[in-house]
């Protein structure tokens, strides 16, 4: 599978991937210092999913997120500095610090935002859909939600329109097992979010969220039924997050599966040693990544601290285009 | 008058379509003597309000109608006599009149006013006609205005001529698109209108910018033109008010309008409600900033007249009969520019009306008609 | 003089020209067309009281039906208006908000806010509002106060046709998201409407009637039920100033104050139910703004804080009537120290 992605996409799988995980990990560094205003939601251990679907993307499509949405948006293609800026309430962040964690958004770039509103993303980007398909753009636009969201009258009610309308949809299911302190094993009524599928006219696939090329796989399908106007598509990942469901959270509800899963089933770890392993990519490529990375993360951070929050006068500024 | 010498006074008609009036204010009373001139009532209209003056001389016997109630156009509102008329004949004429006014407005049979259109250069044109004999008379309004300006000449010149008013490029429901929004292009339309009307001896009327525009027209095509009537025309000095033109064409609310409408008329009083109303409802209308934007540059160079009228004065001899008027307290174009173009055009008749405004046509309608009815008789 | 259109002809009017202008203009909602995927005939309904007749035709591939699933089609009509699209999506009865509200006061009114400036939500929301067709109580509310709570959203009221048409108009041609009221009982209205093309600002209240010595604030249906009011008021010698609204958000507080500073006393007519209302802003910015003009308490003439009845005679008692206004305008109009 290594193989038919080629070197230059290889290296950005793996950079977008190790772009997430050192930002999240920072972020929850950080957070711990009481510094960092308000809730974050953080997307260690799932990085493959954003990864993964991303890499078929182009300028044409627009995503949807969560809460949990820090991700998505590095995966496509928002300024890591700009996000830093933002978590920390910055006037120079993405949002010009009037949105935050849960609101960073940048529509140049087709990211549509994170979400505050569980389920709030489906309904938006039935309609980003409608408009790549009435304007004939070739534009595809995906909803990222989480198996909390996956039981949302909107998400439900998205599925069944973007059957019913034939739009360029894909609807990624991200089930890491927890909406917030509830397991999706008992709050999905069916044994899996894919199981939904064929009841909202659309195929559903399962796919193991940490195996980046299984997740590529499936997205570049899905992708490519929505591109030839055959419909949306349901795709779950399973897998889990590294992290609480907020930073704070003391995660008393869950077994130990972190350690298990940062030892045995991580993504990052897996990509490295499937690239290896074929040679698509040497240990070196790899760390230049992992340094490259390091340093950017570094930068963003210190650069936040160091901007200056919004004036007063912003807080009226922006509500309206014109009022 | 009736061989009695008893004179009805009737409701007017202001405007094609106007279907009855209110009168809001009796000047005169009953046993008043009255000269022709003199004010006898405030009238309101759907469109505006206006004042209604005794064109015969007489006392004041009978006032029929009473303040507030709608009286159907041409119904009998007052009687004129001399006072050897007996009470008995008055009170049987009144009687019947009061019956009219009581019987209500006739059924609407829906036939307004025809309104007709006309392309020319390209473009819609809107005009409305009354009167089925005589010369063709063309009115041609001023910036910002439209053929109901001439609400108050329209009906009453009817009588005697077939009298038309159109809508000018940018104005009315003519098509708002003014291209260059030059002179010619606007005269374009005056003369596609007399096209229309199967005219090739016509007398214009201009107002304001609509006296460039049919100086304009005439000097194209001075063959068809018997006669020139201008009210305070642009184009015959340096002065203007700026502020005025630009201040129109910008202003977005009712109170930016009201005081800049006030600036045409000496009596600000009659600035209704219903006239800022129906001037800001024109604004609105897509296309129409960018038409007036458009004219206030060919009106005006910097803060003074661009149009240079006398040349198109000048080319037209001293065949066509021309007569200007000017209100004397017109805040617009000022009234001393009337010697300008009588410097231009010697023969031409000159009346400057005392105490009107920049619109005489609706100041003093009287005199403004009697100075058209004047300049058509001059033609011969 | 401008032919007359009723108010549902003025409002299909400005859809039509505007989707003519602008093909990025596209409507959608339950039954804007009708007949979708059934066999008998297509725009079968042209909207549920046939607002929408017609444009489907007219305007191949740009109306279209939904199913019943608002939060979904009223998000996809905002998500559509941030890439591009000026969607006007219809909220069949405004009693429905509860399954879209979301979409409408989280997402849209709050992207360019949240999104520091970033956004534009160019999304129209159309809905029908008000009692008086014995509807019952969850297809009868005015509940446009709940939105003009809302900052980022803007609320339009229009009470004739020709308000309707330049409203509408303006409403697709604004950048924000605007709901857009339509009361049930004004469709069949008649008035003069030009047949071009124009617009009416917003944030601009309406003098419908000149009046020196009680200011009635009103908007929507109780715009006419006022000027009923007004004319029975005037035989007894009550000079009434009529001030419609037109928009609640923005809204025109310098006529409001102007015409309060003149009459010195104020009733306000709506016909929402009273707490948190239309009436209780204007009258709290009367109070606050024009306390030195004030000659007498503030009226405030409204619905019972009920649900809306269902039986005719409860309904006519719930909704304020020409009568009930005297009633509530000749205490203030007489009232002394």
């Amino acid at each position: 599978m290594a193989d038919t992605l080629t070197r230059d996409q290889l290296l950005t799988a793996y950079r977008t991937m190790r772009t997430i995980r050192e930002f999240e990990e920072r972020v929850h560094k950080e957070f711990a210092t009481g510094e960092i205003p308000g809730f974050v939601h953080l997307y260690a251990g799932e990085e493959a999913s954003a990864a993964g679907v991303c890499l078929n993307l182009d300028e044409r499509d627009t995503i949807a997120s969560t809460h949990r949405g820090h991700g998505h948006c590095i995966a496509k293609g928002v300024d890591v500095g700009g996000m830093m800026a933002e978590i920390y309430g910055r006037t120079t962040g993405s949002c010009h610090g009037k949105g935050g964690s849960m609101h960073i958004a940048d529509l140049s770039k087709g990211m549509l935002g994170a979400n505050g509103i569980v389920g709030g993303g489906p309904p938006l980007i039935c309609g980003t859909a409608l408009a790549a398909k009435l304007k004939g753009t070739g534009g595809v636009s995906v909803a990222f939600f989480g198996d909390g969201g996956s039981n949302q009258g909107t998400t439900l009610e998205s599925m069944n329109l973007a059957s019913v309308w034939n739009l360029p949809a894909i609807f990624v299911a991200e089930n890491n097992g927890y909406a917030e302190s509830t397991a999706s094993t008992w709050s999905v009524a069916t044994d899996n979010i894919a199981d939904r599928a064929g009841a909202f006219g659309m195929p559903g696939v399962i796919v193991d969220g940490f195996d980046f090329f299984a997740v590529h796989e499936a997205a570049r399908e899905a992708v490519a039924r929505a591109r030839e106007g055959g419909g949306p598509t349901l795709i779950e990942m399973k897998f889990t997050r590294y992290f609480g469901h907020f930073e704070g959270d003391q995660q008393t509800y869950r077994a130990q599966e972190v350690a298990h899963a940062r030892a045995e089933l991580d993504c990052l770890t897996r990509f490295a040693a499937q690239v290896t392993a074929d040679g698509s990519l040497s240990a070196a490529d790899l760390a230049a990544v992992d340094g490259a990375v390091a340093i950017l993360i570094d930068k963003a951070v210190a650069e936040a601290k160091a901007a200056p929050l919004p004036a007063p006068a912003d807080l009226l500024t922006d509500v309206y285009v014109r009022y | 008058m009736t061989d009695s010498g008893i004179t009805s006074v009737a409701m007017p008609k202001w405007g094609l379509s106007m279907r009855s009036g209110k009168i809001t204010d009796w000047v005169v009373a009953e046993g008043d003597p009255v000269a022709p001139g003199d004010d006898l009532a405030d009238i309101e209209t759907e469109k505006i309000t206006g004042t209604l003056e005794a064109d015969s001389p007489g006392l004041v016997r009978r006032l029929i109608a009473t303040v507030g109630e709608d009286v159907p156009v041409g119904a009998a509102i007052a009687l004129i006599a001399p006072p050897d008329v007996p009470d008995a004949v008055l009170d049987d004429l009144a009687a019947r009149a009061r019956a009219v006014i009581d019987a209500g407005l006739p059924e609407d049979d829906g036939a307004g006013p025809v309104v007709e259109t006309v392309e020319a250069g390209g473009r819609k044109v809107s005009y409305a006609g009354a009167g089925d004999s005589g010369d063709v008379v063309l009115l041609v309004h001023g910036y910002g205005g439209d053929r109901n300006s001439w609400l108050f000449l329209q009906e009453p010149l009817a009588a005697r001529h077939r009298v038309y008013a159109l809508d000018l490029p940018g104005h009315g429901t003519s098509a708002k698109d003014v291209g260059d929004g030059s002179v010619d292009l606007l005269a374009d339309a005056v003369l596609g209108v007399l096209d229309a009307v199967g005219s090739d001896r016509a007398h214009l009327v201009g107002h304001s910018l609509g006296g460039a525009v049919v100086l304009a027209a005439a000097a194209r095509s001075p063959g068809r033109i018997a006669s020139l009537t201008l009210f305070a025309p642009a184009g015959f000095g340096p002065s203007i008010s700026a502020g005025y033109v630009r201040g129109f064409a910008a202003a977005q609310t009712r109170r930016e309008l009201k005081p800049l409408v006030g600036q045409l008329f000496a009596d600000e009083q009659l600035v209704t409600r219903q006239v800022v109303d129906d001037l800001l409802a024109y604004k609105r209308l897509d296309g129409v900033d960018a038409a007036l934007a458009a004219l206030a540059e060919t009106l005006l160079d910097g803060d003074e007249q661009r149009i240079d009228s006398a040349a198109a004065v000048r080319a037209l001899g001293e065949v066509v009969p021309v007569t200007v008027v000017w209100g004397s307290a017109d805040r617009i174009i000022p009234a001393e520019q009337a010697s300008s173009v009588a410097a231009v055009a010697p023969g031409a008749a000159v009346r400057v009306i005392d105490g009107a405004g920049h619109m005489p046509h609706m100041e003093r309608p009287a005199e403004a008609q009697a100075a058209v009815e004047e300049t058509i008789a001059r033609a011969g | 003089m401008p032919r007359n259109l009723t108010y549902r002809e003025a409002l299909n009017e400005a859809l039509a020209q505007e989707m003519e202008r602008d093909p990025s203009v596209i409507v959608m909602g339950e039954d804007n067309a009708g007949g979708e995927g059934a066999p008998g005939e297509d725009d079968a309904w042209g909207g549920v009281l046939g607002v929408t007749k017609g444009l489907y035709h007219k305007f191949p591939g740009r109306v279209l039906d939904t199913p019943i699933s608002e939060s979904a089609f009223i998000g996809a009509a905002i998500g559509a208006a941030t890439a591009g699209l000026r969607p006007v999506a219809e909220l069949m009865f405004v009693d429905f908000m509860g399954v879209c509200f979301d979409q409408i006061f989280n997402q849209a009114a709050k992207f360019r806010y949240m999104f520091g400036g970033k956004a534009v939500t160019p999304v129209v929301i159309r809905t029908m509002y008000g009692a008086g067709l014995r509807a019952a109580a969850q297809h009868s509310q005015a509940l446009y106060p709940v939105f003009t709570h809302i900052p980022g959203l803007k609320v339009v009221v229009p009470a004739t046709p020709y308000d309707a048409k330049g409203l509408l108009i303006a409403a697709i041609r604004d950048n924000d998201p605007v709901i857009f009221f339509e009361h049930k009982a004004l469709y069949d209205l008649t008035g003069p409407v030009p047949e071009e093309s124009y617009t009416l600002p917003f944030g601009e209240a309406n003098v419908v009637r000149e009046g020196s010595d009680v200011t009635i604030v009103t908007l929507g249906r109780m715009v006419h039920t006022s000027l009923a009011a007004a004319d029975e008021l005037a035989a007894s010698g009550v000079s009434c100033e009529v001030v419609d609204l037109r928009t609640t958000s923005p809204l025109d507080e310098d006529t409001i104050l102007e015409s309060v500073e003149n009459t010195g006393r104020l009733v306000v007519v709506d016909e929402a139910t009273p707490r948190c209302s239309i009436a209780t802003d204007i009258s709290a910015l009367a109070a606050s703004r024009a306390f030195g003009a004030l000659r007498a308490p503030i009226g405030m003439v409204t619905a019972p804080h009920t649900p809306v009845p269902f039986s005719a005679a409860l309904e006519d008692q719930y909704i304020p009537d020409a009568q009930r206004i005297v009633n509530a305008v000749k205490p203030v109009a007489e009232w002394r120290r």
